[in-house]
């Protein structure tokens, strides 16, 4: 990796707290998603869904940095960014399998997922369409002088979109407290994205074009993101402006339910599973001296979570025929004429 | 009352909205210090300074983008997208985001915002700056669409507008910023979704929006001095909400339905109001409802072809003549 971080990243340790919290996140993240995998086998969750599998450390380490009333802004791979932030298991996967008890009422689905109360200010499913929006509640928050931070998550193929570069522009030209998260997982979709994209890194060579530092950090190193988040938090809420991170990952799975990932050269999936952020951190916090059974702890409990969200799941009812019908506008309704 | 210029009328409202409300931000391209291209905003940023109004780079993504996460979270913002041809750059925005977030999030999020835009033909700019766009927005759930043809209007509107807890697309018609006309003094707020009958006539009703209004009106004075028929006129203000109720009483009384509209023809406005007349008072009706529209074709820059086809007063009387004939119900 490159060592753009040092500059900005704190060298020391995060608390024995704080890496136990980042564990319990990742773990939470990871069982959550493989639960929504299985859930998909069973045919429970229907339509699309894109897992973020291999992911987990960078959801958990801007999650657990971030302040309770910063912004999240999520792309349709966030089921993760969601989690993070607190939103509960059960309005997850609730919204996956079309529940009643999902966040959305099963109006919005995976792509979706939304809890403001949480500071989740939506999935975003176009690509790129979030980062502007991000910008906006950045310029919100700057106009209504608070110190909250809005943090936007993308893919490394969002980097050849234009709104991008809008963005980007506006949010340096107007000093705003915003993050951009690129998570490089190496595919756009089904494609490499060197195979599409003018320069090796695709956000952080970028950002000299907008007068942003360049800020390479290994994605699968939850301390090493949790750092630069806090870094880049820190800077946009004491007015420094906007950063840009390029966090370097990989999903384990495709692209999407309908993508089996073929088209990985042999050996690479295998290469990056021996990275697998989570048993990589939980050997790391082993080897400090965490007992093992502080985190068995927390993944029983992690588990049980699941399962017992599952089940809430399960039970829930369908949403009502006529949730369809409502919140089109603000007063609940839907009319469009007397 | 006052006599307010269509063009000033937008800066009055502004104004009016932003004194009142702190969390009426602007934005757009050359809205500040150069007062808009229409110069409909001229003094906004002399009198509320650069923090309320924002001139932007040319990224009408990242003008509608930043409005909406703006929306979202506590603030009211008005964006201005110069033509509304350039709708088209920043459609995901109208069509996928601002227009559907509360719906896909149960209602987490209200998202009041106004995006402003110059429409409509008249100024020989050619098919990529003259476009009645009012019927793209029409077609997309979630998003009001306001097109006012009157200063009065456009202050009332534009106020209710600001206000609306929803999303509004207000198409300010470009060939209409000189007309001038009186604007009640102080505080000015109109409803959205309310049509307005300007004149009241027995034979034949005419819808029309914005610039086609005082076509449609100076059409209904032609009809009524030479050919006997006497028109109801109906400027429709808004198309969502659209006040059917106001349309299908009128059609009923009169049994006689034209549309008058700027857009081109497939699916344009008139064509929902046809429709909507014929399920609901086909038994009232003497004729077909007939549509009177922009040809189905880009727009040409030349005058002598841009005039020739947009509705114009002649062609409005000479359909109606055509269908409805002359001297009064048959």
């Amino acid at each position: 990796m490159s060592s753009a971080t040092a500059r900005h990243a704190p060298e020391a340790a995060p608390s024995p707290a704080t890496r136990l919290a980042l564990y319990k996140s990742m773990i939470e993240l990871r069982y959550c998603e493989k639960r929504a995998y299985d859930l998909f086998l069973q045919n429970l969750i229907k339509g699309t869904s894109h897992l973020a599998l291999g992911q987990e450390a960078i959801a958990a380490g801007y999650g657990v940095a971030m302040e309770a009333g910063d912004y999240t802004f999520c792309t349709y791979r966030g089921h993760h960014h969601t989690l993070a932030r607190g939103a509960s298991m059960v309005g997850v996967l609730g919204e996956l399998m079309g529940r009643q008890c999902g966040l959305l009422a099963g109006k919005g689905g995976s792509m979706h997922l939304t809890s403001v109360d949480h500071g989740v200010m939506g999935s975003y499913a176009i690509v790129g369409s979030h980062l502007p929006i991000a910008v906006g509640a950045a310029w919100s928050a700057q106009y209504r002088g608070t110190d909250q931070v809005a943090v936007a998550f993308f893919g490394d193929g969002t980097t050849n979109i234009g709104a991008f570069h809008e963005a980007l522009n506006l949010a340096v030209v107007w000093k705003l407290p915003v993050v951009f998260v690129c998570e490089n997982n190496l595919y756009m979709e089904y494609t490499p994205i060197a195979a599409v994209t003018a320069v090796e890194h695709p956000a952080a060579d970028r950002a000299c074009a907008y007068g942003l530092e360049s800020i390479i950090v290994d994605g699968n190193d939850v301390e090493a993101v949790y750092r630069v988040a806090l870094d880049t938090l820190g800077r946009a809420r004491s007015g420094e402006g906007p950063s840009l991170v390029e966090c370097k990952t990989y999903r384990h799975s495709g692209h999407s339910r309908a993508d089996p990932a073929k088209y990985r050269p042999p050996g690479e999936l295998q290469a990056w599973l021996e990275r697998d952020p989570v048993p990589g951190y939980r050997q790391r916090l082993v080897a400090d001296g965490v007992p093992a059974a502080t985190l068995e702890e927390i993944e029983r409990e992690a588990a049980t979570r699941v399962d017992q969200a599952t089940e809430v799941c399960k039970a829930s009812p369908p949403p009502s025929v006529e949730t369809a019908f409502t919140d089109l506008w603000a007063d609940g309704g839907n009319a469009w004429r007397n | 009352m006052a006599e307010l210029s269509y063009r000033d009328a937008v800066a009055a409202a502004i104004a009016q909205e932003m004194e009142r409300d702190q969390r009426v931000v602007f934005l757009g391209e050359d809205v500040g210090a150069a007062g808009g291209v229409f110069k409909t905003t001229v003094g906004l940023l002399e009198r509320f300074g650069p923090r309320r109004v924002r001139d932007t780079p040319i990224s009408e993504l990242a003008i509608l983008g930043a409005a909406m996460g703006a929306a979202m979270t506590g603030l009211r913002p008005i964006a201005e997208i110069m033509f509304s041809d350039f709708l088209a750059c920043c459609w995901d925005y109208v069509a996928n985001e601002i227009s559907k977030l509360r719906y896909m999030t149960n209602g987490q999020f209200t998202m009041p915002l106004v995006i402003r835009t110059a429409n409509g033909a008249g100024s020989r700019f050619g098919a990529q700056h003259s476009q009645s766009v009012e019927n793209w927005a029409m077609a997309i759930p979630g998003i009001k669409v306001v097109a006012p043809s009157t200063p009065a209007d456009v202050k009332g509107l534009l106020a209710a507008s600001i206000r609306d807890p929803d999303p509004v697309l207000f198409f300010e018609h470009k060939s209409l910023m000189a007309t001038k006309g009186e604007v009640p003094a102080g505080e000015h707020v109109e409803a959205l979704g309310q049509a307005k009958v300007l004149r009241r006539g027995d034979d034949i009703t005419v819808v029309a929006l914005a610039a086609m209004v005082p076509r449609a009106l100076e059409a209904a004075q032609v009809l009524a001095s030479r050919h006997g028929l006497s028109a109801t006129v109906i400027d429709l203000r808004s198309l969502v909400p659209l006040d059917t109720r106001t349309i299908l009483a009128e059609t009923a009384r009169t049994g006689r339905l034209f549309t008058v509209e700027e857009n081109p023809r497939l699916c344009g406005w008139g064509a929902e109001i046809s429709s909507i007349v014929t399920e609901e008072c086909f038994y009232d009706l003497d004729q077909p409802v007939v549509r009177i529209t922009t040809p189905h074709i880009p727009l040409p820059s030349a005058d002598a072809l841009e005039d020739a086809v947009i509705p114009s007063i002649q062609r409005i009387v000479d359909e109606i003549v055509r269908t409805a004939g002359s001297g009064g119900k048959a």
